[in-house]
């Protein structure tokens, strides 16, 4: 692939909650920058989609995790986070431990609460 | 020690067109802490995905933005097409660059008149959107639309514009490059102007890689980040070259958004000159199925697109997530209000140019 078509490189790496931090410090050290966060409600289980940047090509690390699962949060590493962090936990229900701005639910203003969620 | 004061500032405030809300700490006039309160009027446009189908979706995520419309409708189209493997005609690459760019221009022209707005320099404001109408009037005669286009479609453009209109443009935009360049040399040089902005909410270089910004708001800070350089589009064959500053303050950010206005005449105007003869769309016929993760660079800087088919194909997608530069801006803007005059808190939040409509998709 040539070098000026770096937007075709798609770069998905499974990970496991149990894993999550340290695979982000390790991202973090290499230089890594956080692009965002988002939930994909898989019927059965949720799906979390976590995207970085290195020199313009990404990186997307994909975590399925059960209804009622917590996850750990990676504001530690990247502040910017606890934005995506809230909009995931309005929408789709899902909790992060340790977010380093939590809104308690107030992030977004919804007619309905999740909606996003597993029903 | 002085007192601290929380000074409410939003969601209604006359710097702030689209609601977003601020707790600014204040402690002696200086801003000591700010806390972002945003979702006032969260849209839910990502759930349409439910009930549009994948060839649909397409006016549904334009309509995130009245300001950067056609960049939305690229970057949602240009996420389902990486995962249908659909390869556009050279042609339909060569508009969607002209309108984005163009888009580019409208969206700077209009900061840069809000900006005047906001230091209460009202007849620059009127000129810098009166040069934007004749922006707008290049929408409308190629599009029909000055705000929305619905151009954009799944396998390339639905409107062509002939060889003769892009020569007229070419020219155009001469005409709005003198007229710019009337009103770009009172935002670098006036010494009023250069008050209000100069050392005004500094970003550092590592402040700004650390919270993740995005955009001019990144370049202004010495970083060369710019998804133009990706390979999407046509930018590799019309001499793109991101704009960068290093001052870090309000006045490099509002610098970068002049110098991405001459940029972008000059890369249309190249365009106009070497845009190939051939087919404007290919035909697109299926169900939906894969993956594709895009960004594309929008006026406030990188946009993230995500399309995602259900395992067995069917008309719909499983998801469509947008997530837009605002959203990566915030942070930065905490940044620069700590520690900055109660007075330079508009000039701080205006230089992010925030668009909460596309933060509120």
């Amino acid at each position: 692939m040539s070098e000026e078509k770096k937007y075709l490189i798609q770069n998905f790496e499974p990970i496991t909650p149990d894993k999550l931090l340290e695979r982000v410090r390790n991202l973090k050290d290499e230089g890594y920058r956080f692009v965002q966060l988002c939930g994909i409600n898989k019927k059965d289980h949720y799906q979390l989609l976590y995207a970085f940047d290195l020199d313009h090509v990404m990186l997307l690390l994909r975590m399925d995790i059960t209804p009622d699962e917590e996850v750990e949060s990676i504001t530690k590493e990247y502040w910017p986070a606890f934005i995506y962090e809230n909009e995931v936990h309005d929408l789709f229900g899902i909790k992060f431990l340790h977010n380093a701005l939590d809104y308690g639910g107030n992030f977004f203003t919804t007619s309905e609460p999740t909606p996003w969620a597993i029903k | 020690m002085s007192k601290r004061t929380i000074i409410p500032f939003g969601p209604q405030h006359p710097v702030l067109p689209e609601p977003v809300h601020l707790d600014l700490v204040i402690e002696d006039e200086k801003v000591v802490e700010a806390i972002p309160s945003i979702g006032f009027i969260h849209r839910g446009l990502e759930k349409l995905v439910e009930k549009k189908e994948y060839t649909e979706m397409v006016y549904v995520i334009e309509r995130i933005c009245g300001i950067c419309s056609f960049g939305h409708g690229w970057g949602c189209v240009g996420a389902i097409e990486g995962a249908m493997g659909i390869e556009v005609p050279q042609r339909a690459d060569y508009l969607r660059t002209i309108w984005h760019e163009l888009s580019r221009v409208h969206s700077h022209l209009l900061w840069l008149g809000l900006l005047a707005d906001g230091f209460g320099f009202e007849s620059l404001f009127n000129h810098c959107w009166r040069v934007r109408e004749a922006v707008l009037d290049i929408f409308e005669e190629t599009t029909g639309g000055r705000v929305i286009f619905s151009v954009c479609t799944v396998g390339g453009v639905r409107k062509d514009i002939d060889n003769a209109t892009l020569r007229a443009i070419s020219q155009k935009l001469e005409e709005i490059k003198k007229e710019t360049q009337k009103l770009t040399g009172v935002f670098i040089n006036d010494t009023s102007v250069k008050n209000r902005l100069c050392g005004v909410g500094y970003l550092s270089k590592e402040d700004a890689t650390e919270l993740c910004t995005v955009g001019p708001m990144a370049r202004a800070s010495g970083i060369v980040q710019d998804i133009r350089l990706t390979g999407n589009g046509v930018y590799d064959e019309i001499g793109f070259e991101p704009c960068v500053e290093t001052a870090g303050d309000c006045w490099a950010r509002c610098k970068v958004r002049i110098d991405e206005i001459y940029a972008s005449i000059n890369m249309i105007q190249t365009a106009i000159d070497k845009i190939p003869d051939t087919e404007i769309a290919v035909p697109v016929k299926g169900n939906f199925s894969g993956e594709f993760a895009l960004r594309m660079e929008q006026p406030r800087g990188e946009a993230f697109y995500y399309a995602k088919g259900f395992d067995e194909p069917t008309k719909f997608m499983e998801r469509m997530r947008v997530r837009t530069p605002t959203n990566m801006n915030i942070p930065a803007m905490v940044k620069t209000l700590q520690g900055c005059d109660l007075a330079d808190v508009p000039m701080n939040i205006l230089t992010i140019d925030p668009c909460i409509s596309c933060t509120e998709r």
